[in-house]
């Protein structure tokens, strides 16, 4: 609990509005789309610029008071549960876009805008903002940076850190600093921007960012192969690199996957085929035509029984769009859906597919798989009870051996939802002891009262209970 | 406020009465939040959010949080319109769990004398005796024919009243006489060959205050080659009952539907009240624990089609349909929508009405904030919602708004009033704008007729 006269300091630096205590509102933002992860905050509070933003962080850090920087609350790695409590801050009243730079081919925006938003401001005048995580109609930007999030373009088109070029930051102390700028090139110093880029919220908060846009390809083309047997889906992801094509989007869905997509979506998605690929190609006209040939060809050749491209942009879009709603559809199975993001080099996709198929079977759990078959990315989902505890222990164990297969196979623990507190304690298969020290340096450094997020990515304490 | 005996009564009532697998449903994606109307009228805050209600639902039944204001508050702000339901990927039914919820704290709430008269007097006097709501209903007559109305007006009686009910006065329609009424016909004969045989479910408001629209649709269903029965015990659906926390009486509402059409022997039971059509589909779950009625429910709801529905399955958009040269929007009906999910058909009908051109508005399926009793009970976001609404309607420049359930009529009529926008809009059901559209039809096609007639003379 905080005490009354710090409720009524937040009060004056932000107005009385914007300060929330009550348990509805604590409750609201107790949780964000990661089973398993709640603490109820002390306090929720927006402020309306950055100036008010580095008063409460400044206040914060006086006080020892946790600071948990929450976007729409989306991420699925506990990233925004207020572990520790403490405050939770909204940027609802810092949503704006700030400009679009048709000269350098920027946009500069607050942290609270829609990722969406970001997309149809730079399409208005011709551009293109490529990163488009799952939940991007409602996924704010701020969390996207903090998060580095990916999607379904990240193949061809990389992910935020990719188009992020600068940044307003308040630091732990309270602080207000920029990192970089509407530049090409800038090597002045560390560069800090790919620092914050995916920090969590645990270095500070993200109060603005300047955006890199590129101009909008020409044309799409969105197309459809399906499968009797999902490792042939695998194999047609490999030859597609071996043959130097890189489609805009490359995703894949076992059958249980696209009969509960098709089950909301209601759009004809084939059921009968054990494995779909959503394949999308971007680009001057020419050059689509050309991949897209090639790539039924591909599919055709590595057992696809069947290849449609879509008529339409809408039929497109309604294919993408279903593709997005995969992981919260998946509930409709079973009461829990459990989801990881084990990333593999693309080469390592089919063995991946095939170890995450035998771990299932091993500890006889339903896990669908789907993902961005295209970049390694892929997203295994057990479908569980929260309350059967013996079957929760045992989708423990199964993501432990994905993990550390995935690792072995030169991969990471997670391509794009962050560590949070969710694979906290896997982080050492990837970084190593020492790598974690070097990140708990880091954090030492900048933010010495533990105040940014704390208990997410490590532990404060050294030992990590394996 | 909420004493600790209360505050216990309501933490026991979720735990009894909410649906605990419904609200596991949730995944907490979040990608219910942009279809929220209540989320975004209050600055994204989600407390106002289906995903933070279903939270708030599952803290009470958990006994992480206890019952306060605030979260009443929450319950109580939600419209119902279910938009979440169609934008949600998990499927979570957040209709039931509304109910449920309401239920939970009005069973025991310690409300306000007034608040407790109105409820008593609507909930159980009144909606469910329709001799009461014709006698009610030919007050209203009396006051609009006798100059009462006039009187009332110009001497300022009625801003005795609140704004929104002062405005809806004004807007309401002039209502049939008490003997049209009592005299409803039971049976209409096709009026071409016929297709289908069909019962209506004629509703309490629409076969009061909105008789006229009552009478369309029969009409029109004649036209479309159907042979009407309209089941005389039949009474109101209990939908206003369901939404506000009086799911007993409802389902005693529906067990009276249920009953009064079983032996109909039709193939469907046809609504043009999208809120009264969403909750008679519904009745199957409304009584799902009853084993006496749970299949004959099942039944029932399964008949269920709105007008619209049946007037393409009938091809009747294919007929001759006219109206003058004018733009044409569409508010879509939350419930006809996202419960009974019609939504293309009332858009193909008008899009076949010769000289309308149809407009589709930014967000129609967005809530207009009437909601059932919402408007009244919870004015202040009604009104917030509905002006913007109306900010959307006028941007396509449409001369008529056309809805398919009385309480969004009213709200839209409302909303026409307050932007002052009398001379140059008008707000219809669409059952109206098609027998108008039907007879413009013939009209043109007499017409036509005799124009062809008088050339063969010469």
């Amino acid at each position: 609990m905080l005490q009354e006269n710090i409720i009524r300091r937040l009060e004056s630096m932000v107005g009385e509005e914007n300060v929330e205590n009550s348990n509805a509102s604590l409750l609201a933002y107790s949780y964000d789309s990661t089973p398993q992860f709640q603490a109820m905050p002390d306090a929720v509070v927006s402020p309306r610029n950055t100036e008010e933003v580095a008063a409460v962080v400044r206040l914060c850090n006086e006080e020892k008071i946790p600071i948990v920087p929450r976007g729409s609350g989306t991420n699925l790695c506990g990233g925004t549960a207020p572990l520790e409590g403490g405050i939770v801050l909204l940027f609802k009243q810092m949503s704006k876009i700030l400009e679009i730079d048709e000269e350098n081919l920027t946009m500069t925006v607050q942290p609270g805008v829609y990722t969406q938003d970001v997309h149809k401001a730079a399409e208005e005048v011709g551009l293109f903002y490529p990163p488009d995580p799952g939940s991007m109609h409602i996924s704010q930007i701020g969390g996207n940076i903090s998060e580095n999030s990916g999607g379904l373009r990240g193949l061809k088109y990389g992910v935020t850190r990719d188009y992020v070029l600068g940044l307003e930051i308040v630091l732990p102390s309270g602080e207000i600093i920029r990192t970089g700028g509407k530049l090409a090139k800038d090597v002045a110093g560390y560069d800090l921007t790919r620092l914050y880029v995916g920090a969590e919220g645990t270095l500070g908060v993200v109060t603005e960012a300047t955006l890199k846009l590129i101009p909008m390809p020409e044309m799409k083309k969105t197309m459809l192969a399906l499968y009797h047997d999902i490792e042939a889906a695998a194999e047609t992801v490999s030859a597609m690199i071996t043959n130097r094509i890189i489609p805009a989007t490359l995703e894949f869905l076992d059958q249980a996957t696209v009969k509960v997509v098709e089950d909301f979506a209601k759009i004809g998605l084939p059921t009968d085929a054990k494995a779909v690929l959503l394949i999308e190609q971007d680009g001057a006209p020419e050059i689509v035509e050309r991949d897209v040939e090639k790539i039924e060809t591909l599919c055709r050749e590595n057992g696809a029984f069947e290849v449609t491209v879509a008529a339409t942009e809408v039929e497109a879009e309604a294919l993408t769009t279903a593709r997005r709603a995969a992981l919260s559809a998946l509930s409709r199975l079973r009461p829990t859906t459990i989801l990881e993001d084990a990333t593999v080099p693309r080469s390592e996709i089919a063995p991946m597919v095939k170890a995450i198929r035998e771990i299932a079977e091993k500890y006889e759990l339903n896990i669908c798989t789907f993902g961005h078959a295209g970049d390694g990315n892929l997203h295994p989902t057990c479908l569980t009870d929260i309350r059967d505890k013996e079957e929760i222990a045992l989708v423990e164990q199964a993501f432990d051996e994905i993990f550390k297969k995935a690792v072995e196979l030169g991969g990471t623990i997670t391509g794009e939802h962050g560590v949070g507190a969710m694979k906290l304690p896997y982080l050492h298969l990837k970084a190593g002891e020492a790598g974690i020290e070097a990140m708990r340096s880091i954090k030492q450094a900048l933010d010495p009262n533990n105040i940014m997020n704390p208990e997410k990515i490590f532990t404060k304490s050294v030992v990590i209970d394996k | 406020m909420m004493d600790a005996k209360e505050k216990e009564r309501i933490q026991n009532n979720f735990k009894e009465k909410m649906d605990y697998e419904e609200i596991l449903n949730c995944t907490r994606c979040g990608f219910c939040l942009p279809s929220c109307p209540t989320y975004i009228e209050t600055g994204k805050d989600e407390v106002h959010s289906p995903r933070g209600r279903i939270a708030l639902m599952k803290g009470l039944v958990d006994g992480d949080i206890e019952p306060s204001e605030e979260v009443k508050r929450s319950i109580d702000l939600c419209l119902g319109c279910r938009a979440c339901e169609t934008a949600c990927p998990s499927g979570v039914n957040f209709g039931h769990l509304l109910e449920q919820a309401r239920d939970a704290i009005y069973q025991t709430n310690e409300k306000s004398l007034p608040e407790k008269v109105v409820r008593n007097v609507a909930f159980h006097h009144l909606f469910p005796h329709q001799n009461r709501m014709i006698g009610l209903t030919g007050l209203l007559g009396m006051y609009q024919r006798s100059g009462l109305q006039r009187v009332a007006r110009s001497i300022g009686v009625m801003n005795l009243f609140p704004e929104t009910m002062r405005t809806m006065e004004k807007v309401l329609p002039e209502v049939p006489k008490k003997k049209e009424m009592k005299q409803r016909p039971r049976h209409y004969a096709p009026l071409k060959k016929q297709t289908k045989k069909v019962a209506f479910f004629s509703g309490c408001l629409m076969d009061t205050v909105f008789k006229t629209t009552n009478d369309a649709t029969t009409k029109l269903l004649q036209y479309a080659g159907c042979e009407i029965v309209v089941p005389e015990l039949q009474g109101c659906c209990g939908a206003l009952h369901g939404h506000s926390g009086e799911r007993e009486q409802a389902k005693e509402m529906a067990k009276r539907n249920i009953a009064a059409f079983e032996d109909a022997g039709v193939d469907y039971i046809i609504t043009n009240a999208g809120g009264c059509g969403a909750f008679l589909v519904d009745y199957g779950y409304l009584l799902k624990d009853d084993p006496v009625w749970q299949e004959r429910a099942a039944a029932f709801a399964a008949k269920i089609k709105d007008v619209t529905s049946i007037l393409v399955a009938l091809d009747f958009h294919n007929m001759p349909l006219q109206l003058d040269e004018q733009i044409v929007t569409y508010q879509d009906s939350c419930h006809l929508k996202n419960g009974q999910k019609t939504f293309m058909e009332p858009r193909q009908l008008l899009e076949s009405i010769e000289g309308v051109t149809y407009v589709e508005m930014h967000d129609a399926s967005r809530c207009c904030g009437s909601a059932g009793i919402y408007n009244i009970v919870e004015s202040e976001m009604a009104m917030q919602i509905l002006d913007h609404k109306m900010e959307q309607a006028k941007k396509t420049n449409a001369k008529t708004i056309v809805t398919a359930n009385p309480g969004c009529l009213l709200q839209m009529k409302l909303g026409i009033e307050r932007e002052g926008l009398a001379d140059e809009m008008e707000a219809v059901h669409i059952v109206d704008l098609l027998l108008r559209a039907y007879e413009g039809g013939r009209e043109k096609m007499r017409f036509e007729e005799m124009d062809s007639g008088g050339h063969a003379g010469a």
